[in-house]
């Protein structure tokens, strides 16, 4: 069981990706490339909350068996 | 006064303060047990748990507080961006541990956890009151907000009859949060909710067509203002600002007792896992929210002058209303500003439960009345929570109006220092209490100084190395130097508990060798 929480628990490192393309501010503190009218700036990083809820869903999905004999 | 959003707004006052006494039935549990009135009987699912949070971190003062940071200082406004993406994630990796060991023990707030964890009553009482200051200034700012918006609906802004209304919402809240703990807050944040909805989407749908569309709505930013600052030789500018206001508040905003409790009435830890996935949904109508400061300025309401009066008495604070008021028909108006007033409401309710259960948990049946009885508690919670509403009321009424935004700025700096204690005490075995608490009085007692050097005003604190200025978020600062003392100190009384150990087995050998040499 150990083994394969420890194997599933990788799948948690995935999440420093969004973590990580929010603090690049220099990558995105920018006016172009526009998209309706937002600046990069702005568009890029609602883009990226969205993102961040879908890689977080995918871990959900990767990492919700485990441990559940621990609850109700 | 517009007597058609009046009337709306009064309908809906009406109607959530009928839901939040009606919430008293809802799934009944026996209300005389604390996990029951404080934590709704832990049976809240993903949906109603999702509303909640919802309800209790996007409030009436985050609604008006952080599109007026975009209004005056512009991109820097934005951080709530990427708070919504690093809390949430945060939330995932540490909360769902801290819900099964919390039920599994059978504890109601985040001290209970730390006086279990390190068998220390004064570290919960210090974690305990961290977290009952940090809360109280925020209930109060949330007041602000529902006087602001009585303000905007036509009352007048001073003397007795701007405090009827704002005694009125008061009251309506206290009598609530009383008889039906934290099940009122759950069902009405779901009315908050879908007028707040209703109200983003018409602004973002609406406004922009009358302003000529995002792209003139974005250049009416100043152009200094529509980017960060970059660095220069001199400075990392508005870049490291940025950044720990992100990482500081991502952190932060979970630690507050308001959403521990949230967190906790949760039916599974699967349950909070879920919430992490579908509350980025608020993150993005809270960015679009941020969207409408720049839609204040580009609609110049702060030059005209039927809200001149307004921006006087509130500040920039008053962008948003005087917006809505600009653009809005009167029965949407209302309905905008019922949205503000009850998103004021929910949290408070539930940061005064929040503030309740720790106060009876571990400072009450703690300190002053050991051993008392599950119904005693309760009974002490609630009236905890209507003292602790109305310590919010007297310090909106009796002080300047900035003093509850400074204390609230202080209130995130103090929070943040209950990180380790939750972290290091649910995934490591080396950290000492001593440890934690020496951590504590140096963040607390280091962000409180970087505090002092703005006046209060501000809890950006510009750390300067050598020539070269990092201007950053103190509570980030004050946690690094809390997390420093708290890894060195655990670090030292283990190795120093090592050695001794190793003096008594000497110590052990050599009575046992001189021993038998004797009696040999």
């Amino acid at each position: 069981m150990n083994a394969h929480k420890s194997k599933v628990g990788r799948w948690y490192w995935l999440l420093l990706v969004p973590c990580l393309a929010m603090l690049a501010i220099p990558l995105y503190n920018r006016d172009e490339p526009r998209l309706f009218g937002f600046p990069f700036f702005y568009w890029y990083q609602f883009l990226w909350v969205v993102l961040s809820a879908a890689i977080t869903g995918w871990v959900y999905s990767k990492v919700r068996h485990v441990g559940e004999e621990d609850e109700p | 006064m517009n007597w058609i959003t009046l009337g709306v707004f009064v309908f809906f006052f009406v109607l959530i303060a009928a839901l939040g006494f009606y919430a008293s039935g809802w799934r009944r549990g026996n209300l005389d047990a604390l996990d029951e009135w404080g934590l709704g009987g832990r049976r809240f699912g993903t949906l109603v748990t999702w509303f909640l949070l919802g309800g209790d971190l996007y409030t009436a003062y985050t609604f008006l507080a952080v599109p007026a940071l975009a209004f005056g200082l512009g991109a820097i406004g934005f951080f709530i961006l990427p708070v919504g993406v690093i809390n949430y994630i945060f939330v995932f990796c540490v909360y769902p541990a801290l819900w099964s060991v919390c039920k599994r023990r059978g504890h109601i707030t985040a001290a209970d956890f730390i006086k279990d964890r390190f068998d220390s009553r004064f570290l919960s009482l210090v974690m305990a009151a961290t977290g009952i200051l940090a809360t109280m200034p925020y209930i109060a700012l949330q007041l602000i907000g529902i006087q602001m918006v009585v303000g905007a609906l036509g009352f007048p802004m001073q003397g007795f009859w701007s405090e009827v209304p704002l005694f009125t919402a008061f009251l309506i809240l206290a009598i609530f949060t009383y008889t039906s703990g934290l099940r009122g807050p759950a069902m009405i944040s779901i009315v908050k909710d879908v007028l707040m909805y209703v109200t983003v989407i018409a602004a973002v749908i609406y406004i922009p067509v009358e302003l000529g569309g995002y792209g003139s709505i974005f250049g009416a930013v100043p152009q200094e203002k529509l980017l960060l600052k970059p660095p220069s030789a001199e400075s990392m500018n508005q870049f490291s600002l940025y950044a720990t206001m992100a990482i500081g508040s991502g952190l932060a905003v979970f630690l507050y007792p308001h959403a521990t409790t949230a967190l906790l009435s949760a039916s599974s830890a699967n349950t909070i896992r879920r919430n992490m996935v579908l509350l980025p949904i608020y993150a993005v109508v809270m960015g679009l929210m941020v969207v409408m400061g720049y839609m204040a300025l580009a609609s110049n309401v702060r030059d005209m002058p039927e809200y001149a009066d307004y921006f006087a008495q509130y500040g920039v604070n008053f962008a948003v209303p005087a917006m809505l008021m600009h653009f809005f028909p009167s029965w949407l108006l209302g309905l905008a500003f019922a949205a503000i007033a009850i998103s004021a409401l929910v949290p408070s309710s539930i940061m005064s439960i929040a503030a309740a259960n720790l106060f009876t948990r571990n400072i009450y049946s703690n300190y002053l009345h050991r051993e008392c009885s599950a119904a005693r508690e309760t009974q002490v919670a609630k009236l905890t929570s209507l003292v602790v509403k109305a310590g919010a009321l007297a310090f909106v009424i009796l002080l300047p109006l900035e003093y509850a935004a400074q204390m609230a700025l202080l209130g995130g700096i103090w929070i943040i220092q209950t990180t380790p204690g939750i972290v290091f005490g649910l995934f490591t075995r080396w950290v000492e209490r001593r440890g934690l608490l020496a951590g504590w009085l140096v963040g607390v007692g280091s962000g409180t100084w970087m505090m002092t050097t703005t006046s209060f005003t501000s809890s950006a604190f510009v750390l300067q190395i050598g020539n070269y200025t990092i201007p950053g978020y103190a509570a980030v600062y004050s946690l690094v130097l809390n997390l420093m003392v708290t890894v060195a100190i655990s670090g030292l009384l283990s190795l120093n508990r090592e050695s001794l150990r190793a003096v008594r087995a000497s110590a052990a050998k050599t009575l046992e060798n001189s021993a038998r040499i004797e009696s040999e």
